[in-house]
């Protein structure tokens, strides 16, 4: 009896244990490359993050002025490097051209080895300068900053991931103008209150919807939130209008759970 | 054992987990919605019947002909062309086949019947969400069959509410100056209709001079401003006996008058020796109070529709411009600060606009700002356009606009408008003579 209370005790700490650290680490495959890809990507994530875009682009920004004065002080040619970053968010199609280029540039490692060098180089000769610890000390919430912007920043690893849990730009912008067209927004909301209809659907591989479910359901019962139910209908109608959604044409395990959030209030104030 | 329990683990072991994607939808369609509106059914017994009685071949081809208008000239639906529908009207009530409503691009459907019963007539409609099949309101309306036309009204409100998400306005009346003559002898009556142009009927004989006609919350009661010997006097009219009254004995001229949202009180202006203040009188025990106390011109007084707070406009900046103070007068503040003359402000039903007119550069608007002044927007520009009055539910604006005359003095009109809050719904509201003065009542049917 007690042995076999122990050995299910353990075998259910064990699922909680798994189900707590969660798992999408495992079926990760480290691959090494070259560190000058992360940067090409780090465009992408910073557009696609929309929320933390104005953060990013601040340090972004903070981060290019000082790397172009190090590097027009010092002797870096700040025209190669600025070549590497692109300037809008390159297209699935322009991200191969992109990564195709790069790898070309492989072949010549040794000339990139020097820009990073020289780079490097120069911060360290910074970051020591002895004559100067009060402006180190200054500038220690810029490195903090900096830092954590570093650690936002995508690796090639990491982006894999992204691309096994997200819709890509492109994709997310088909979606949305397609719902766009079918959603009829009922004009008459009280555009005060929070107009937000957070709607999760099951899809089938060609985009038609199997199941929905409107998550905050109980709302729509509630006295005094009548609207509510007004807006969740018309958010339904657009989902069954636009039926088959438009879905990448792959990667069905990533979005054959999908939640639409039906947010009326920008429409409704402007 | 432990084999086993391996096994069942090893079945719940995920091997991939995914993040739920989600996706922000902020922006929609502002186009009218498609609805069907399927000419209501009625079996041929009652439809003689009502042939003789209100000499109407198809009563309810005309009752859904009502509703078909009313959504038309709200902006926010598109009606479809009744000759594309597939499914006979009377099985479409019973039982819709809705992928034929769908073939026709039609996202909500109204189907109904019409019947005779104990002389009545008895109308039901039901509204069906023909995307996700379902039934979303039934009703059953019985009324004495002259009444067919308010049937009409009243499934569209309740059409319009169950879609937009608000309360509608369809079932409601229109008071008004009707204008005859010419522009330096106009006769001008009291008129009532609803608000689509029908049931007109005049009020008063028009051998006085009748001007700014207001609605009671009550609907009951109107009261307007009209000449006793030559004096303005505010006046009280009961619509339903035809008496009409004297709002108090003010020793000097009164005017603007307008009801509080409880009915019990007038608001209004009173002027003595070119000052004019704003009064309030209760009309049950008919005690006057004075609001305002300046010698500028205080005017238009309007109340918010809790009752606590009034606007009115003044000149006591120098120019005409809206203020805003508390019922009794108290903490007055001014929220318009724009180019131009500010007047006319009327506070919404929904108590988060008021509206108003404005004189700017020779032209006139009609526009909306919020009750602290900000986010002020002008609707419409014209030559000569004034008095906005708020529909019930807040959404639209009737005002009536003046046309210019040509060198022999001909060619003056003066027409009912109506606009929405978005400023591109602009539709003349028909009369059969010209009309000035629009006061739109709440609903009938609450």
């Amino acid at each position: 009896m007690i042995r076999n209370v122990i050995i299910s005790s353990s075998f259910h700490l064990v699922v909680i244990l798994i189900a707590a650290i969660s798992l999408p680490f495992l079926a990760k495959t480290p691959i090494d490359l070259p560190p000058i890809i992360s940067i090409e990507l780090i465009q992408i994530t910073d557009k696609t993050n929309i929320p933390f875009a104005p953060k990013a682009k601040k340090i972004i920004e903070k981060v290019k002025k000082k790397e172009k004065e190090k590097l027009v002080s010092k002797q870096a040619p700040p025209k190669i490097v600025k070549k590497e970053k692109p300037d809008a968010v390159p297209l699935p199609d322009k991200k191969n051209e992109k990564v195709q280029k790069l790898e070309k540039k492989k072949q010549n490692p040794k000339k990139i080895d020097q820009e990073v060098k020289q780079v490097s180089e120069f911060e360290k000769k910074e970051l020591f300068d002895p004559d100067n610890i009060a402006a180190l000390i200054d500038k220690s919430k810029e490195e903090t900053a900096e830092t954590t912007f570093k650690s936002n920043k995508v690796t090639q690893s990491q982006d894999k991931n992204i691309d096994v849990m997200g819709l890509s730009l492109s994709e997310e912008d088909a979606l949305k103008a397609q719902l766009f067209g079918c959603w009829s927004i009922p004009l008459g909301l009280p555009y005060s209150e929070n107009l937000l209809v957070r709607i999760k659907l099951k899809l089938k591989p060609d985009g038609s919807v199997i199941k929905y479910e409107v998550l905050d359901h109980a709302r729509m019962n509630k006295p005094g939130q009548g609207f509510y139910k007004v807006l969740a209908e018309s958010a339904l109608r657009a989902i069954k209008l636009c039926q088959p959604l438009r879905v990448p044409s792959t990667g069905y395990e990533r979005w054959k759970d999908l939640q639409l959030n039906f947010d009326a209030r920008d429409m409704l104030e402007g | 054992m432990i084999f086993r329990y391996l096994l069942i683990l090893i079945i719940l072991f995920p091997i991939k987990a995914f993040s739920l994607i989600e996706v922000d939808i902020t922006r929609g369609n502002l186009s009218p919605l498609p609805v069907a509106v399927s000419p209501l059914s009625v079996d041929s017994e009652s439809k003689e019947s009502f042939e003789k009685l209100l000499k109407k071949k198809d009563i309810g081809a005309e009752i859904s002909l009502i509703v078909e208008n009313n959504l038309v000239k709200s902006g926010l639906f598109n009606p479809l062309d009744k000759d594309a529908f597939l499914q006979n009207p009377n099985i479409a009530h019973l039982k819709p086949r809705f992928e034929d409503w769908a073939l026709i691009k039609a996202q909500a459907l109204i189907t109904g019947e019409v019947t005779l019963v104990d002389e009545k007539l008895r109308v039901e409609f039901r509204l069906w969400d023909v995307l996700a099949g379902k039934e979303m309101i039934a009703l059953a309306f019985t009324t004495v069959p002259t009444n067919w036309r308010r049937v009409g009204h009243i499934i569209t409100d309740k059409v319009y509410e169950r879609l937009t998400g608000e309360k509608g306005y369809f079932d409601t009346r229109i008071i008004y100056v009707a204008e005859e003559g010419p522009k330096t002898n106009r006769i001008k009556k009291l008129a009532i209709m609803d608000q689509d142009g029908f049931n007109n009927k005049y009020l008063t004989l028009g051998n006085e001079l009748v001007l700014t006609p207001r609605f009671s919350p009550t609907n009951q009661m109107v009261t307007y401003l009209s000449y006793f010997k030559n004096l303005p006097r505010v006046y009280l009219l009961d619509i339903e006996t035809g008496i009409q009254e004297v709002v108090g004995d003010f020793p000097g001229m009164t005017f603007a008058p307008r009801f509080s949202p409880d009915g019990k009180k007038i608001i209004m202006s009173f002027a003595m020796d070119g000052n004019s203040d704003i009064y309030t009188m209760d009309l049950e025990n008919r005690v006057v109070e004075r609001i305002t106390n300046h010698p500028s011109i205080d005017t238009s007084p309007s109340y918010s529709p809790d009752g606590k707070y009034i606007c009115f406009n003044s000149d006591r900046s120098g120019y005409q411009q809206i203020y805003v103070s508390k019922s009794n007068g108290s903490n007055v503040k001014r929220i318009s600060f724009g180019k131009g003359l500010y007047g006319t402000p009327v506070w919404s039903p929904r108590g988060d606009l008021i509206a108003f007119t404005k004189l700017h550069k020779g032209k006139f608007y009609i526009g909306v700002m919020r009750t602290n002044g900000k986010g002020e927007r002008l609707l419409t520009e014209n030559f000569y356009q004034e008095a906005p009055s708020w529909s019930p539910n807040g959404r639209v604006l009737i005002f009536y606009r003046e046309t210019k005359t040509d060198s022999q003095g001909k060619g003056f009109s003066a027409k009912l408008w109506s606009i929405d809050l978005t400023g591109y719904n602009e539709r003349l509201v028909e009369t059969k003579t010209d009309a000035s003065d629009p006061s739109w009542s709440t609903l009938l049917s609450n």
